[in-house]
């Protein structure tokens, strides 16, 4: 299974993107923002970090990088493209997911580990996991999900919502909520399901030692499903 | 301009100094030149007063690379890897603009740790505030960490540890000390001393402009009222431009084109020409046209004194300009070549081609000034006479929730919970416990490092709380089972011009000496903060320490959370009941005097290094070392941590329960063991002389000091995590 990660000016969870990849069986290439052609492969990740500095808008800039025209390309072709955190942003920013990402609600960085509620497992991403209710860990500033009210009607009526922030059992309360977002959204699809953006890092739960494992079945999971 | 003795003195010069300069040069500096020695001789870079002093601590061990000197100090980890490491004061800016001083203060220090070719694997933070009940606290405090975050997020370097305080000593002079620790293969460290003649220097990183002009002048004097006129001299960050210097010099430096490299830290351009030259015994010729400016009509003085962010100096081998410049154009950032290596042994600086400055490089660095400052020592105060019978009126749950809720014992998650501690994905403590700990990435080695001061004991006794901080440094490696190595200091003081602050900062050095000679504990870098003054009021003297320890193999390491029910409680070390101090007498009996407890500097390494070989053994399932608020707030955290309760043993000391519980008598540790490996424990702790008390066991849900105190995990949370989340959003 081939997978590329592409590198952006402050790009920083690039490495521990490759690092998790290649743990599960990627073969996993870096993929510089500045370059033209997308390798061919099975998987493009937008890693997280603070792509120009968050500067205009977070995502923006990068969304307009030279190699996002063929990361565009390959999802509007059915190819999978997952962005995490800051790769969601940029997603958002390019349109292929719906919505936006606005600052927290309490106006600070949050890092700690959220419970995310699987809500569709029709699609190559959480199709045969089986756990409902994921450990995992969020890192940011502006992950407040927000779309207007027509959006949301198109969005539920699609299915396209990927995860909402929950507790241990899967229920999505406000005060399970950690930055305000639209109904608890963590991650949500494009209508094809092949492109997702989530805010919750699985990359930085892969083993006992870390803020737990969760992550580890994601990907075990994903890789699977891409077979 | 004439200069004179008035505009010297307007530069933070004295008048002798003056003099002096006149003398070395042997004629009246210009303007530039009197910009440069300004910058060069402030006590922020020249460590006028304290140079007589620092010579005295232990640099050299058998782990250390590189001792104070350089950007950061480097420790041997084996297997051909290297820790750089270095903590950095950023008080001032940082009481005049919290959130760009406290995030320069992290963008700087990093800088020092990836000069030297090592990537950053791991932050901290030391900051102090003053009293909550100040009505600048709360905004200083919300800004300072929007800054450290701010900056070492967008970097992607995980805060894995840190420190806070509140005392009304810092209600005009907060301390915000950013240390760094780096990974390096050791042959591939880098240094600052400049070599071979006529070698291009080449400038890269972002433009200079006229901010942060005298940051260094600024934080070598005291505040007075008219301190926000000072907002000039804070400079600006910008991380993402400091993310992409980093990418770009290690790209460089993965070749072997650098000679020499130096960021520009404090005194910019100045400080760090003359450091590589003064280091190589060259001279260096600048042609300030061709320094990148970031506004039109900069004069030669705002160039050289400006301390705009994210730049740094190389000394390149002649031929590798094209190289190097290709790399620093991939990232966007610019490169010029300003000048070049001399044999004169002077700086001389060109502009608009006229030389306007030609100063010996010996006159601003070996010749300036060193003074051996007057100072008073401090006497061992009488102890103190606590009445028996104030203590048997006090409520043991009512104790608890004061001393769990006090400001600088309550939980920090609401500060460390703004830091991403997990980015890089090998942090495997996190910050609350003992120490931070990293992975050495990709193998079985992992990092701790803590950062620790005890202003209150420095106060009182200098020379003990010297000895005391470097102690708990030591004991916080130890409890997550890492072999300690080695230490960074960030000295933080008063006016050294006044006796009594001189004299804290001269016993406290004392006392780090003793302890890191003692503990073979090195210092291998550091920094000194005068004047950490309002008009005539001092801070307590606070010198914070950075430990670093090396854990073999990182599946062994400890935490401090309880790990399982009926699991047996004994305390490592001898509890005396000294109370002086002490949180409990300070905050609860209101008592200020008398003397910190005593450091005992033989127990103190027996018994860590006993405890470092029961984890050895396997032995040990949880530990914490206790500190302040004494054995209760220990096992309180540890009950916190794990969700499980605990119940003491009946107390049989002649002491009274609450001297027990609450004295912070030093050394001493707390450990979990499982009741079938008693034997084995404490035979070991026998053999080695160790005093050990059994304190109690593992149970569900309740802390259980005596048959009339008992307190739910629920309960003593609640006591411990309300009160900073209350005071932010008050």
């Amino acid at each position: 299974m081939k997978s590329s990660v592409i590198t952006f000016p402050g790009s920083n969870c690039d490495r521990d993107m490759d690092v998790a990849l290649k743990k599960f069986g990627f073969n996993n290439q870096m993929v510089w923002h500045n370059d033209n052609e997308l390798p061919k492969g099975d998987l493009v990740i937008l890693p997280g970090g603070f792509s120009y500095g968050d500067y205009l808008r977070c995502g923006s800039v990068a969304s307009k990088s030279k190699i996002m025209k063929s990361v565009i390309d390959f999802a509007n072709s059915g190819g999978l493209v997952m962005g995490i955190c800051n790769g969601f942003q940029i997603l958002v920013e390019t349109g292929l997911v719906p919505g936006v990402l606005l600052r927290n609600k309490y106006l600070e960085f949050i890092c700690k580990n959220v419970f995310v509620k699987i809500d569709n497992k029709d699609n190559p991403y959480f199709k045969n996991l089986d756990k409902e209710v994921l450990e995992l860990h969020i890192a940011h500033n502006e992950g407040n999900y927000f779309c207007t009210n027509d959006q949301l009607k198109e969005i539920e009526d699609n299915n396209q919502i990927a995860i909402y922030y929950s507790n241990e059992k899967g229920q999505t309360y406000e005060k399970d909520n950690p930055n305000g977002s639209t109904k608890n959204i963590a991650g949500i699809f494009n209508k094809r399901k092949n492109v997702l953006g989530m805010m919750p890092h699985p990359e930085r739960m892969i083993d006992k030692y870390l803020s737990g494992e969760d992550g580890s079945l994601f990907f075990k999971n994903l890789i699977k499903n891409i077979k | 301009m004439e200069i004179n003795e008035k505009i010297a003195i307007d530069h933070g010069l004295k008048k002798d100094e003056f003099k002096k300069i006149c003398e070395l040069l042997k004629r009246t500096p210009n303007i530039t030149e009197l910009g440069i020695f300004s910058a060069m001789w402030n006590e922020h870079c020249s460590y006028k007063s304290s140079r007589l002093h620092l010579k005295k601590l232990p640099t050299k061990g058998k782990r250390v690379i590189q001792g104070p000197g350089e950007n950061a100090g480097v420790i041997d980890i084996d297997d051909g890897d290297a820790i750089v490491f270095k903590i950095e004061s950023h008080n001032h800016p940082s009481f005049i603009e919290p959130y760009q001083g406290a995030a320069t203060g992290v963008g700087g220090i990093m800088r020092d740790v990836f000069t030297m070719g090592a990537r950053p694997i791991a932050n901290l933070n030391s900051i102090h505030f003053g009293s909550p009940q100040n009505k600048k606290t709360k905004n200083l405090l919300r800004g300072v960490v929007h800054g450290i975050g701010g900056y070492g997020n967008c970097m992607g370097i995980p805060t894995v540890a840190g420190q806070t305080s509140f005392d009304s000593s810092y209600n005009g002079n907060i301390l915000v000390n950013a240390m760094t620790l780096g990974l390096v293969k050791k042959d591939k460290i880098f240094y600052s001393k400049a070599a071979g003649l006529d070698k291009p220097v080449i400038y890269v990183g972002s433009k200079t402009g006229r901010d942060g002009i005298h940051g260094a002048s600024m934080a070598s004097a005291s505040f007075d009222e008219k301190i926000e006129e000072k907002k000039p001299t804070v400079q600006v960050g910008d991380p993402f431009t400091e993310k992409l210097l980093l990418e770009a010099c290690l790209e460089l430096m993965s070749g072997d084109s650098v000679i020499a490299i130096q960021d520009m830290g404090a005194a910019g351009l100045t400080s760090s020409s003359i450091e590589m030259a003064s280091k190589g015994n060259l001279g260096i010729e600048i042609n300030l046209n061709k320094v990148p400016c970031r506004e039109s009509k900069m004069t030669p003085y705002e160039i050289m004194l400006s301390e705009s962010q994210e730049r740094m100096l190389i000394v390149l081998e002649n031929g590798k300009e094209d190289l190097a410049k290709k790399i620093f154009d991939k990232w966007n950032l610019d490169f010029a070549i300003i000048g070049k290596t001399t044999n004169t042994k002077n700086i001389e600086l060109y502009f608009d081609n006229k030389q306007v400055a030609k100063i010996p490089i010996n006159t601003l660095v070996e010749n300036s000034p060193m003074y051996d400052r007057k100072w008073k020592k401090t006497k061992l105060p009488k102890k103190n006479k606590i009445k028996k019978e104030t203590l048997t009126k006090l409520n043991i749950k009512d104790l608890l929730k004061k001393i769990l809720s006090h400001p600088n014992i309550s939980s920090k998650e609401w500060i460390w919970q703004q830091y991403d501690h997990t980015v890089m994905g090998d942090t495997i403590q996190k910050p609350g416990g003992d120490s931070g700990v990293v992975r050495v990435h990709g193998t079985n080695k992992a990092v701790a490092t803590t950062v620790d001061s005890s202003a209150v004991y420095c106060w009182a006794h200098p020379l003990t709380g010297g000895k005391q901080v470097v102690c708990e440094s030591w004991r916080n490696l130890i409890s997550v089972g890492a072999t300690p190595i080695a230490i960074t200091n960030c000295l933080n003081f008063g006016s050294p011009e006044n006796e009594d602050n001189m004299g804290e900062f001269v016993e406290c050095v004392e006392g780090i000496r003793e302890a890191c000679e003692y503990l073979k504990f090195p210092v291998v870098s550091g920094n000194v903060s005068f004047y950490n003054q309002t008009k005539e009021v001092g801070i307590k003297p606070t010198p914070a320490i950075g430990g670093v320890g090396l854990i073999k193999d990182y599946n062994q390491m400890i935490t401090m959370d309880f790990k399982e029910i009926n699991n047996l409680v004994l305390i490592i070390g001898k509890t005396e009941g000294h109370l002086d101090q002490s949180l409990f007498a300070r905050s609860i009996l209101d008592e200020k005097n008398g003397p910190p407890p005593e450091i005992n500097l033989f127990n103190e390494k027996n018994n860590g290094e006993t405890l470092l070989q029961l984890i050895d053994n396997n032995l040990i399932k949880s530990a914490h070392d206790i500190s302040l608020g004494g054995i209760a707030t220990a096992i309180s955290k540890m009950c916190i941590k794990s969700n499980k309760g605990f119940e003491f043993n009946k107390m049989n000391h002649l002491m009274s329960e609450i001297e027990y519980l609450f004295s912070e008598d030093q050394g001493r540790y707390i450990i979990e063991i499982n009741p079938k490996n008693f034997k084995k424990v404490t035979e070991i702790l026998e053999k080695n002389s160790v005093h050990f008390d059994e304190l109690g066991k593992i149970i569900d849900n309740f802390m259980i000091v005596n048959q009339m105190t008992k307190v739910t995990i629920d309960e003593l949370k609640s006591y411990n995590k309300n009160w900073l989340d209350n005071y932010m959003s008050s």
